[in-house]
């Protein structure tokens, strides 16, 4: 992680590791959307209206029908603050119809067929050479025969001639011939904003100017097709012809950009991570950060010695009155307040539930947002930001990648350019939010559905633990194409996520076995994978997940079971970690003092006095990369050395620049 | 002998229906039945020995295979048969003149008297037992692989033995019942007692400030820390719950009650806190042959966890634990199921549970296990109450409390 290196990054839209299927990178972008903004413009952006890097996601992948405002707004935030039942009936109701947590529509046999079919429809002509390129390449990407539904759907007998001999390069250069077709297509106003986002693009380059440079001539057209993908990710759509002045960072974007400078850039943006941990052994800063507190947390009578620099809380008590106050507090969002509460009670839990309720909440935030007179819009919105963010770390200390949203959020406000009005500014904020959540979390979901299933195998058991949206995703989906296999389901106390997990499955007719983290070491010998959810994963490799991951992990690797953790990439983290104590978050001790037991239920209420019993309920631990045989996210199938890898070179652009 | 077999029916029954709980419970009871088993007996006048051994094998096998899993039961059986073998092994090879003066009357006595209390009236008979206890297998024994017959020679044998060769055949069929049921009370005491045998020990092993990890409720690991806090050493104490059922609040509630430092984790939690421990004190439900533990559910977890970070693993056991068995596929074949309902309300699932649609087979499988099997490789130090030993000594240790004709019963 030596910053100096920075501007030896290689062309961006290499992939790593192993992969098998379609998309280059989820990060490259459903390109252009339209100008109008708000969340909803994206999602609908018709097939047409999209420029070349789109036949690597269709636009239809994120259908219509799938709006933040009608379904995931209202899952992740329900009008009152809904019982976890509420937020599980809604999903069940989902699930119903689809595969996946999040949406449904967006399932990948659902949507990818569907996709080519639309775009043949409605420019059938025009698009057909592109057309084709885009199947060949996707059905490159399932080597094994793995999604034999898609590739009947979509492939012409000469696609799958294609696929035998098309390398991954050759599908490059492909897709860059393919842009230049699709933008000779383009209407008149596209073109324009091509050229807008084009022009953009060179001010981005200079920044980069040293990357630029070193790049070898003859990877001039490649990196012009990379940079092109990596660009309209960016927030072009808003952005007018001239050059974009953030003001914040203005020496950034002067055009001589040395080493030196990216060195202090990074610094600076380590700086801007949103501090997800205060040491709370530290009294002055503990004491200052109650006065400015919202929320009036009881701390726990016992605290363990070992985690006081961890915030120690008894959970729950305080929920009635500050939901009383929600409509009197003028500090803070309803939306965010709201969420916050959700956290607090527990209603929200998961991390992308959470983050993607986050975002859900700032974007009514912003949009809810004017800035006061005499103040900047940039300025004061990342005040109002922080506030906000501090806001939910009372409620409950932010997940890593919690934090990794904040940290986007904040570089696409100090991003927005100067001359932008408040209501084009807002509007930018709100869409750039909605394809965050589009692309790194759901979008990025289905690349790993698709990766991952195709280490699934017929007769296998797969063992997994807790409850993780994506591994849910995965085996229903595996499930979905007719797979046999056995699913293990390990749980844990407290919070018996797994049940949750269990019942969905076994209403979806899988075959389950339910057990006990303690009964891990018994079942393990049946079992031939183990599939991990994640909370994080640090650039040594660490798994940072609820707690049990590490001793599942150690567990299957002492039966050598390969272990296969599921993580998106927005939640790597560029931390590092050792040991699961520096870093955690402390639940509710009460959970485990109150044990379901008929007999002796009371001992511990009777014992909560004694000042040498303490209960910890520690809710996430960190396992060694050591026990991690894979990491499947949206860049492909990594070894957990490739982590930081993707942290400083495909995700800069995201976070960094 | 009515009485006796009804006992031993109602003990069965107990065992069948798990309502015994702890090794150290069942081998109190075993050892108890098979006194009064023995001290009912009536013995022949010839072969006196193998008639005692056929009755006690008998018993112990209906116990056994009331409860296979409890190897405790099969230990203690092994022990008094090996009591029985020795005692008649003494007193064949020295007669006993001098000691004569016991009665029948004498003999009904003991049976009721739970007392282990006259060591002072055979004091001779108890050192020569506690002897050929501990007394390696000779040569010529291993070789003639006889070990009733009288060729151990007289000089090893002390004195007293060697002075009277004539014996009287009723005093001496006295004698042997006698002598047995004396080893067995002795071999009461040793079980009530290993607890604090073991304990003593707990001061060479902690030290000040140190942070200990436990699972399960082990009565002998409660007693082991209480005995280093009592000796004024200051630590802490990681529980690990237990789930599901939860022992760890138990120990940790008996361990708060005595005043240790106790903080009680979830068992997910074991491996995020193993790096902060000094050492993990395990107690054991039955010790194999080859130094592997058989434990309570989550104890390989911890195991692995501590060998990862290379903290001690030391698992405590009392002699009436250690089993002269050598296991084969311990996790499953010496393990327990429990009711699925500790873990899953069976009203929210019972849809699922459903044997009637579908294939025929439930969906949903729920397992439940009691015990874990920690291979040898990951223990570092067994405390018995003779003594630390390493896991590759177990073996040795075992041979000293049973003979090997009684391993397969």
């Amino acid at each position: 992680m030596d910053p100096r290196r920075g501007p030896l990054a290689v062309p961006k839209v290499r992939r790593v590791g192993f992969f098998t299927s379609i998309e280059p990178s989820p990060e490259t972008p459903r390109p252009n959307r339209s100008l109008s903004g708000p969340a909803e413009a994206i999602t609908s952006s018709s097939p047409l209206s999209d420029s070349p890097s789109g036949q690597f996601i269709s636009p239809v992948q994120i259908p219509p029908s799938r709006h933040h405002s009608d379904n995931l707004a209202s899952r992740a935030a329900p009008v009152p603050v809904p019982g976890p039942s509420a937020f599980r009936r809604q999903l069940a109701n989902d699930r119903t119809l689809h595969v996946g947590s999040y949406n449904p529509v967006d399932s990948l046999l659902g949507t990818s067929p569907p996709s080519s079919n639309g775009e043949v429809s409605e420019d059938s002509g025009s698009l057909f050479g592109f057309q084709r390129s885009d199947s060949a390449k996707l059905s490159a990407s399932f080597p094994n025969g793995g999604f034999d539904m898609t590739v009947a759907v979509r492939a012409p007998g000469e696609s799958e001639a294609k696929v035998a001999t098309a390398s991954t390069s050759d599908g490059r250069k492909k897709n860059v011939e393919a842009s230049g077709e699709s933008e000779s297509v383009a209407t008149k106003p596209r073109k324009e904003k091509e050229t807008r986002s084009l022009k953009e693009k060179t001010s981005k380059a200079e920044r980069r100017a040293i990357q630029e440079a070193q790049r070898a001539a003859k990877a001039a057209a490649k990196g012009e097709g990379s940079k092109r993908a990596g660009e309209s990710s960016r927030p072009k759509p808003s952005k007018p012809a001239k050059q974009p002045q953030p003001k914040k960072e203005a020496p950034q974007v002067t055009s001589s950009v040395s080493e030196k400078r990216a060195v202090s850039v990074e610094k600076e943006r380590r700086m801007d991570v949103p501090q997800t941990q205060m040491q709370y052994d530290d009294k002055s800063r503990v004491d200052k950060a109650k006065r400015r507190s919202v929320v009036e947390q009881t701390e726990s009578k016992n605290k363990v010695e070992l985690f006081l620099h961890l915030p120690q809380y008894e959970r729950g008590n305080q929920l009635p009155n500050l939901s009383s106050n929600i409509f009197t507090l003028d500090t803070i969002h309803h939306a965010v307040y709201k969420v916050g509460l959700q956290h607090l009670a527990g209603d929200i839990a998961g991390d992308n539930a959470r983050c993607i309720a986050m975002l859900h909440a700032f974007q009514e935030a912003i949009n809810d947002y004017t800035t006061p007179p005499m103040k900047d819009l940039t300025m004061d919105l990342t005040a109002k930001i922080n506030g906000y963010v501090s806001f939910l770390i009372e409620c409950r200390p932010l997940s890593m990648s919690m934090g990794n949203a904040i940290r986007f959020l904040k570089n696409q406000i100090r991003k927005l350019p100067v001359d932008l009005s408040e209501p084009e500014a807002k509007a930018s904020l709100c869409s750039e939010i909605g394809r965050f959540i589009d692309e790194k979390i759901l979008l990025a979901d289905k690349v790993i559905v698709q990766h991952a299933v195709t280490k699934i195998r017929d007769g296998e058991v797969l063992l997994t633990y807790g409850f993780s949206c994506v591994v849910e995703m995965i085996l229903l989906y595996a499930h979905e194409i007719g797979r046999k296999f056995r699913v293990v389901i390990v749980d844990s106390r407290p919070n018996l996520e797994g049940q949750k997990l269990l019942r969905r499955l076994v209403t979806r007719g899988l075959d389950c076995t339910y057990t006990h983290i303690n009964a891990v070491s018994y079942i393990m010998g049946e079992v031939t994978r183990v599939f991990l959810g994640a909370s994080s994963i640090f650039s040594n490799g660490t798994l940072y997940s609820k707690v049990g991951t590490a001793c599942v992990a150690m567990v299957a690797n002492a039966f050598s079971v390969p272990v296969i953790v599921c993580c998106e990439a927005y939640k790597f983290h560029e931390r590092v970690l050792l040991d699961s104590i520096c870093s955690n978050e402390l639940g509710d001790p009460d959970a485990i003092a109150n044990v379901p037991l008929r007999n002796n239920k009371k001992h511990s209420k009777t014992m909560d006095n004694n000042k040498n019993l303490q209960f910890l309920n520690l809710m996430y631990d960190s396992t060694p990369a050591e026990y991690i045989s894979m990491i499947v996210t949206d860049y492909g199938m990594i070894p957990p050395t490739s982590i930081p890898v993707i942290v400083r070179e495909y995700r800069r652009e995201d976070l960094l620049l | 002998m009515p009485d006796v077999q009804s006992m031993v029916l109602e003990f069965v029954n107990k065992l069948r229906k798990r309502k015994i709980e702890g090794s150290q419970a069942t081998a109190r009871c075993t050892v108890e039945l098979l006194r009064s088993v023995i001290s009912h007996h009536r013995v022949p006048h010839a072969n006196q020995a193998s008639a005692l051994i056929d009755a006690v094998k008998a018993v112990g096998g209906q116990l056994v295979a009331a409860n296979p899993v409890e190897l405790a039961v099969g230990n203690v059986v092994r022990r008094v048969l090996h009591i029985i073998r020795e005692e008649d092994l003494s007193l064949a090879t020295a007669a006993v003149a001098g000691l004569d003066l016991l009665d029948a009357s004498d003999d009904d006595e003991d049976v009721n008297g739970k007392g282990i209390g006259y060591p002072a009236m055979s004091a001779a008979v108890v050192a020569a037992a506690a002897r050929s206890t501990l007394r390696p297998p000779s040569l010529q024994t291993l070789l003639e692989g006889t070990p009733e017959s009288a060729t151990v020679p007289y000089t090893s044998s002390s004195g007293a033995d060697s002075e009277s060769k004539t014996a009287d055949k009723s005093s001496i069929t006295r004698k042997l019942k006698h002598d047995v049921i004396e080893g067995v009370n002795q071999l009461i005491h040793e079980i009530a007692g290993c607890h604090e045998q073991i304990a003593e020990q707990a001061v060479e092993h902690i030290h000040q400030n140190e942070v200990i990890l436990t699972l399960g409720s082990s009565r002998t690991v409660l007693e082991f820390l209480c005995a280093a806090k009592e000796k004024k050493r200051s630590f802490r104490v990681f529980v690990a719950e237990g789930a599901p059922r939860y022992q760890g609040h138990l120990l940790a509630k008996e361990l708060v009650a005595r005043g240790l430092q106790t903080t009680v984790i979830t068992d997910s939690a074991v491996f995020a806190m193993i790096s902060r421990v000094n050492m993990v004190i395990i107690g054991a439900h039955a010790v194999m042959a080859n130094g592997g533990v058989i434990g309570p559910v989550g104890v390989n977890m911890a195991a692995l966890a501590a060998k990862k970070h290379a903290v001690p693993f030391v698992v405590l056991a009392g002699s009436h634990k250690l089993c002269p068995l050598y296991p084969h596929n311990p996790e499953v074949l010496l393990n327990e199921l429990r009711s699925p309902s500790e873990l899953l309300d069976f009203g929210e699932f019972s849809d699922c549970l459903d044997f009637g649609s579908g294939s025929g087979s439930p969906l949903l499988q729920v397992v439940n296990p009691t015990f874990d099997y920690v291979p040898p490789s990951l223990v570092s130090l067994f405390i018995t109450d003779t003594g630390g030993h390493n896991p590759s000594y177990m073996y040795r240790l075992i041979a000293d409390y049973y003979s090997a004709d009684d391993l397969v019963m």
